[in-house]
């Protein structure tokens, strides 16, 4: 028989899910042994005509990391929706937008701009050249792909089976998924692979959390030396473990907080919570000022709430195209491209 | 009739990469065009953050040497809040650091670059990648490679919480320090990793220099480009990876300039072009001659060849020995050689496990002083760090609450993208002779580039233990008149 074919491929990312893949280490030798690989990270033409000869559903599963970004990206995650019988969405990125999603607070116009214009400060370019899709050389023709004014989530290009977070996906899960998958034992359609429990419940510095949180004042990270043994939000530092997934580490403990930072919420909301900045903002006024609420003014409680100096980069750090804001108003609307969906 | 040949993909340059190679009448080789697909904009959608977070935001432009953008980010914070890292937080960076290149470079010699010599120029092309490295030296062997990496990479992970995308670098220091047993357990690391250095060189010597073909081949015409090197140097103008004084040698090896971080906006400036999104930096003083080598071209070249050439030697003794073979045996410095990166590349290996035995059997890399807290208002700052892939800089504005204003990134491989093109081009200048194309391109093209690890190359030539690659004849009409694949 046959063994199944799993794809791997990747669209607006950094190679951080790859590399997540050669982690495996040792156990990559037992997945070669189970199935074929069909990994192609930067196959484009050759591999789409490629894929494109196979019959539907001839993949048993696809891999796709990496958010939606150009033209080629969608074209490509279409096909593979077509040709693999199950599709997962692996990584932050694809999962919900990721990093690269940020980009949505802004356009393609700014974006050219400060990496080719005048806002950047190393370029040389009294002409103001930019990328083109289609540009003439002496010798002849040269194309690029369309970069969209908005960066979408995997799910919000194609139909999506399951779902592999965080930035990137621990080589546990991954392994997990791979296993269920080849054994038949699929999860309902949709499913996030990964546990339910908030990092909060998992958290070996819930010890020391008090009964009740109480924070005076909202600090930066860069301005505290944080104590190991203790939560962050008992010290006023934000962390968005109330509002995401556990999982990161086998152990549960969360591995940002492994090295005494803060989670950023890479994992994504766990399943009650619909959007993440909206519990975030809702945990973080049931702590606030909670101990001498009674005795504080409403401009005290602003100024409290003022001290979370970018709410949008710490709540949608990696999910703003999939999160209510989805992106910044285009100032133009009628240079929304049609990708603005 | 004029035709392109499109090699789309060849491999990974922050994004994809795609080769355009046009032939004239003849068939000769008119020009070769080196391609960058995408634009992922962190220059924009790092504004309005704070920025303390773009340590955890930048790592995310490559997550092959997220730790190099780490670091590099951290160094810019210092900077941005006029704070100096204590000298046990310093320490506990180079370890991650060093554990970092180390890892990464063996990625790059075992899976990527590597088999082109240890399998061998002329060997199948199926067999050019981890498992044919494997068959040659033996699974025994392999294994070891792998458990190297793994070993290596557990220290990031320790200290940095995740090896991909590690979150430890604040303003003067680290988030958290190591413990005794844990240094005593990394040090067991380290020592194995200089046995292991020692191994990689052997394998090196006992394969590459021994084989005269192969030791042509490198110093051969094809793999040459006389060009500038820049690279990180401490006050002995000795290698130094994590901090020192950026210094450039020209074609000749007199050093032409030498330069702090902060003022990299006065040495270097990029051009840009229509037909890619990645920019091509070249030397201000000397200006954009396009893409063509010699002393009168601001064409440089970074990454581990360029940083030995930039330099006057290795800090450690037996980094320093291979150091002296390499040049000697190659005809002096600088070196041209572009195959020679794979060379230079292992030596670094070797340089930076030799340091980090140092920094372990320091006690004091154990002592509690891991931060100094910032009390200057941030304004604006530079980081730069030499990555696996060449020198780094990290340039960031704030307003006076350390909101970022502005970001600049000079990232490692955008400082090689006009010599990368320039050795494709050259590659396939030599090899496509009157409308004559055979899978020999396919190797030599690819040989061109992968001595400067152009970034997720590893990954995708690793697994299966295959880098497909089409090349296409195309006639006018854009028809395929004839294909050479290689799955």
């Amino acid at each position: 028989m046959p063994k199944p074919k799993v794809a791997f491929y990747w669209c607006a990312s950094c190679g951080g899910c790859e590399e997540a893949i050669v982690d495996l280490n040792e156990d990559i030798l037992k997945v070669v042994e189970l199935v074929d690989i069909v990994f192609w990270p930067c196959a484009m033409d050759f591999k789409y005509d490629d894929v494109r000869k196979m019959k539907d559903n001839e993949i048993t599963v696809a891999f796709i990391n990496g958010a939606i970004r150009t033209d080629e990206q969608e074209e490509m995650a279409n096909l593979l929706r077509k040709k693999a019988q199950i599709v997962v969405a692996f990584g932050s990125c694809s999962h919900l937008g990721g990093i690269p999603g940020l980009a949505n607070f802004w356009d393609r116009e700014t974006i050219f701009e400060s990496s080719y214009g005048k806002g950047c400060p190393s370029v040389d370019n009294p002409d103001g050249i930019v990328p083109q899709t289609v540009s003439k050389v002496p010798e002849g023709e040269l194309t690029l792909p369309a970069f969209h004014n908005t960066v979408k989530s995997l799910d919000q290009v194609i139909d999506v089976d399951y779902y592999i977070p965080g930035c990137a996906p621990p080589p546990y899960l991954t392994m997990k998924a791979i296993v269920a998958i080849l054994s038949g034992e699929l999860p309902e359609k949709g499913a996030i692979l990964a546990p339910e429990k908030t990092l909060c419940d998992e958290c070996s510095l819930n010890d020391s959390k008090p009964e009740k949180i109480s924070i005076k004042e909202i600090k930066r990270i860069s301005e505290v030396i944080s104590d190991p043994e203790k939560c962050f939000l008992a010290e006023g530092v934000i962390c968005m473990g109330p509002v995401t997934r556990s999982g990161c580490s086998e152990e549960g403990d969360g591995k940002c907080i492994s090295a005494n930072m803060p989670c950023r919420g890479c994992f994504g909301p766990p399943p009650e919570v619909k959007d993440v900045g909206g519990k975030m903002i809702s945990a973080l006024a049931s702590i606030v000022g909670l101990e001498g609420e009674e005795n504080m003014s409403e401009e005290d409680v602003e100024k409290l709430i003022n001290q979370i100096v970018d709410p949008a980069g710490y709540f949608y750090r990696f999910s703003l195209p999939t999160s209510l804001l989805r992106r910044k108003r285009m100032s133009n609307p009628a240079k929304e491209d049609r990708y603005n969906g | 009739m004029a035709k392109k040949i499109s090699i789309d993909p060849i491999t990974r340059l922050e994004g994809h990469g795609k080769i355009e190679i046009f032939l004239d009448d003849d068939g000769n080789v008119k020009n070769a065009y080196l391609q960058v697909p995408e634009l992922k904009g962190f220059e924009q959608f790092c504004v309005g953050r704070p920025v303390e977070e773009l340590a955890r935001i930048t790592p995310r432009i490559c997550g092959v040497c997220p730790t190099a953008h780490h670091m590099c980010s951290t160094k810019a914070l210092d900077a941005v809040y006029h704070v100096k890292p204590t000298e046990t937080a310093l320490k506990l960076r180079r370890l991650i650091y060093n554990a970092f290149m180390a890892e990464d470079h063996l990625l790059h010699f075992f899976f990527l670059g590597g088999p082109d010599f240890v399998v061998g120029p002329d060997a199948p092309p199926g067999e050019r990648n981890i498992l044919g490295v494997i068959g040659k030296v033996g699974i025994e062997i392999g294994k070891q490679v792998i458990d190297m990496r793994r070993r290596l990479r557990s220290v990031i992970t320790h200290l940095g919480g995740k090896v991909i995308h590690p979150v430890c670098g604040l303003p003067g220091g680290v988030s958290k320090g190591l413990a005794e047993d844990q240094r005593q357990a990394f040090l067991k690391v380290a020592k194995d990793a200089v046995e292991f250095s020692k191994f990689c060189l052997q394998v090196f010597n006992d394969i590459v220099l021994k084989n005269n073909t192969y030791l042509d081949l490198i110093v051969g015409d094809i793999f040459k480009h006389q060009t500038y090197y820049m690279g990180l140097v401490d006050e002995n103008n000795k290698v130094d990876l994590y901090d020192g004084k950026i210094r450039v040698v020209d074609p000749n090896g007199k050093e032409f300039v030498k330069f702090e971080a902060k003022d990299y906006l006065d040495h270097i400036i990029e051009h840009v072009e229509p037909w890619s999104y990645i920019k091509f930096p070249y030397l201000k003083n000397i200006g954009w001659k396009g893409f063509v080598d010699g002393i009168d071209s601001g064409v440089y070249r970074v990454a581990p060849l360029a940083r030995l050439n930039a330099s006057d030697g290795m800090k450690t003794p037996l980094a320093q020995a291979e150091y002296e073979k390499m040049f000697d045996t190659l005809g002096g410095k600088p070196s041209h050689h572009t195959l020679a990166f794979h060379w230079a590349r292992l030596i670094e290996v070797m340089y930076v496990s030799e340091e980090l035995v140092q920094l372990l059997e320091d006690k004091s890399i154990t002592n509690p002083d891991i931060r100094n807290l910032p009390t200057e208002t941030p304004d604006e700052g530079v980081g730069v760090i030499e990555a696996p892939r060449g020198t780094l800089f990290h340039h960031y504005k704030t307003d006076e609450n350390g909101m970022v204003t502005g970001v600049n990134l000079i990232v490692a491989t955008v400082n090689n993208s006009a010599a990368i093109s320039m050795s494709i081009a050259k590659a396939a200048k030599n090899l496509i002779k009157n409308g004559k194309v055979n899978d020999g391109l396919l190797n030599m093209v690819e040989m061109a580039f992968r001595p400067y690890d152009p970034c997720l190359a590893c990954a995708t030539h690793s697994l299966p233990g295959k880098m497909p690659l089409i090349v296409n004849i195309r006639d006018n009409n854009k028809d395929i008149v004839q294909s050479i694949r290689r799955d």
